[in-house]
């Protein structure tokens, strides 16, 4: 039997606020705990919401970035559940009117397809508290500071069909919420989760099946796990005669496996309605022209024009393009390294991106600066120092023994180009190895890279590789 | 519209309520009525009228994104039943 996974994600996107949606708060991560909880996100008796205008402005801009609709009018409405971490009783979400509806964005498949995933809606609403449920006597200790904090939620519409898919999918959402700098994308801080509405259906067959959703999953790593867990379970329950129940389940990644929270029986029933607190969003053309203009170049576009301006393979712009940061990072080596953009991909993506994931850092934490990396490259453009030499030049830079011009001055890495000093090192290696000079000179053609090899050694690696084997294919040769 | 005793009941968990045993059939009775009253809206023409979010036909104003906000934990914290290394302690609430 051919089974056939539907997916759709809700991406709950934390929103670079300084203050909280609905207080004036701050947002801060990682503050002494209910030091940023207000009377507002304590839920005190008299208190009322008023809206973060840069809440909104994001939720717009983000709107814009997808080509989905921004209303003019959205409204917020009551969620009602108890738990203390969200101590009002209800979440503040919208409901039947979001700010943000029907975008889409296109994601480039392993096989080399694009496919267009549709996003049904993007609303805004207030993250909840913290529940620490360790060493307080068997109590709950609630930590406030996160209530409040103003979330996007982006959902998909069920048009993923397997894990790598939806993995592609949030990847590029992650990469948008960061170019448009509306969200830091942290997932190990929260900033940026993920649930997964999974179900499967026979292949062919037009009705979805019923669909258990998987939440809080907070790695791509684990999302790509806990999905096809979820996909196999599923398929295994079907295949033996069983039923899929429409539950919540949480993902376990020291069993790599999912587990029901909530049975059918106990199913939330939020009984939303419009917050009597909060009048309707009205947004008119200027605000969204003024957004309009502050979207910056978004990935795509990015990418195309690396290809086109620069000469990159797609993948090579792809890797490039993956943040804002790297690619501006690229853009200024290229420039610093007047123009050489092949070879400054090939750095930026080989060497430099090499040492910073061996040391779990980011661009932005590079110990070498764009402008030393294009100034090493220009080094090796204009041959003061061959690719191999650039290499102990990076590491004594990655090392902080400044720019390339000193670590060649200090090392003595400069290249041998004087003719006469090479053609020197040749006359003595062909002295010191008269048999495999007859051999080569008898036909064996192979030996000339031991010839060369010779040579480099002789030179530590100094000589121009291109002199060396110019001179010596005429010594060997014509005598 | 009348409600069931089990429907009144579910309303009161949603909502938190103890309700006594006995008093479920006078909840249910008083709910069924005011449902009827409301019921009695449902007879007008609605066609091409926007559902009201509110009542007042404005839009909300909203706030610059500054933090307005110092930290007031002690004075909270004091009226609360129970607290420890800064947190709000409750009864344990692990599904």
């Amino acid at each position: 039997m051919e089974w056939e996974a539907v997916i759709g994600l809700e991406i709950h996107a934390q929103l670079a606020t300084r203050s909280k949606i609905f207080s004036g708060a701050s947002t801060d991560f990682g503050a002494e705990p209910n030091t940023q909880a207000c009377a507002v996100d304590l839920g005190l008796p008299g208190v009322l919401p008023v809206l973060n205008k840069e809440a909104v402005r994001m939720a717009a801009k983000f709107g814009l970035a997808v080509g989905a609709t921004v209303a003019k009018r959205s409204v917020f409405a009551r969620k009602n559940y108890f738990y203390p971490d969200l101590p009002k009783g209800y979440q503040i979400s919208q409901y039947e009117l979001p700010i943000v509806a029907k975008g889409k964005i296109e994601i480039e498949l392993e096989s080399g397809e694009h496919k267009t995933v549709g996003i049904t809606r993007a609303h805004l609403e207030e993250d909840a508290g913290k529940s620490l449920h360790e060493d307080f006597h068997g109590m709950t200790g609630i930590d406030l500071n996160r209530a409040g904090t103003p979330l996007l939620e982006i959902v998909s519409e069920p048009d993923l069909r397997s894990a790598a898919e939806a993995v592609t999918y949030l990847k590029k959402i992650h990469s948008l919420v960061r170019y448009l700098e509306i969200c830091d994308g942290n997932m190990q801080e929260g900033s940026f989760r993920c649930d997964a509405n999974v179900s499967v259906r026979r292949k062919g067959a037009d009705k979805f099946g019923t669909r258990a959703e998987i939440k809080n999953v907070n790695s791509f790593r684990f999302v790509e796990k806990a999905i096809n867990f979820e996909i196999e379970r599923q398929i295994e329950l079907i295949e033996s005669g069983g039923q899929v129940v429409q539950e919540t389940r949480l993902y376990d990644a020291d069993k790599d496996e999912t587990r029901s929270m909530r049975s059918k029986e106990e199913a939330m029933d939020y009984r939303y309605f419009p917050d009597p607190d909060l009048l309707p969003l009205i947004i008119d053309d200027a605000f969204v022209e003024g957004v309009r203009k502050t979207l910056p170049e978004l990935p795509d576009a990015k990418r195309e024009r690396f290809v086109k301006d620069y000469g990159l393979s797609n993948y090579d712009a792809s890797v490039l393009t993956t943040s804002r940061e790297l690619a501006q990072y690229y853009e200024a080596v290229v420039k610093a390294a007047k123009g050489e953009a092949k070879l400054s991909a090939n750095w930026v993506m080989g060497e430099l991106l090499g040492a910073l994931n061996k040391e779990n850092k980011d661009i932005t934490q590079s110990p070498i600066g764009a402008q030393q990396l294009g100034g090493m490259i220009c080094r090796i453009t204009d041959n003061t120092i061959s690719g191999k030499i650039a290499k102990q030049v990076f590491e004594a830079m990655w090392a902080g023994e400044g720019d390339a011009d000193a670590v060649i001055e200090a090392k003595g890495l400069r290249q041998v180009t004087d003719t006469g000093a090479i053609a020197k090192i040749i006359d003595d290696v062909i002295a010191k190895n008269p048999e495999q000079v007859e051999q080569y000179r008898s036909g064996k053609d192979k030996l000339f890279g031991f010839f060369v090899g010779q040579v480099m050694k002789e030179s530590k690696g100094k000589a121009n590789p291109g002199q060396v084997n110019d001179l010596l294919k005429q010594k060997l040769d014509n005598k | 519209m009348s409600l069931s005793r089990d429907q009144v009941t579910k309303i009161a968990h949603l909502a938190r309520l103890d309700i006594a045993e006995a008093d479920v059939a006078k909840y249910q009775s008083e709910l069924s009525n005011i449902l009827t009253m409301v019921e009695q809206m449902s007879a007008v023409d609605t066609k091409g009228v926007d559902p009201m979010p509110h009542p007042f036909d404005l839009g909300q104003r909203l706030r610059e994104d500054e933090v307005t906000e110092s930290n007031q934990r002690e004075s909270f914290q004091a009226i609360a039943p129970q607290v420890e290394a800064g947190l709000y302690l409750v009864p344990k609430v692990i599904e």
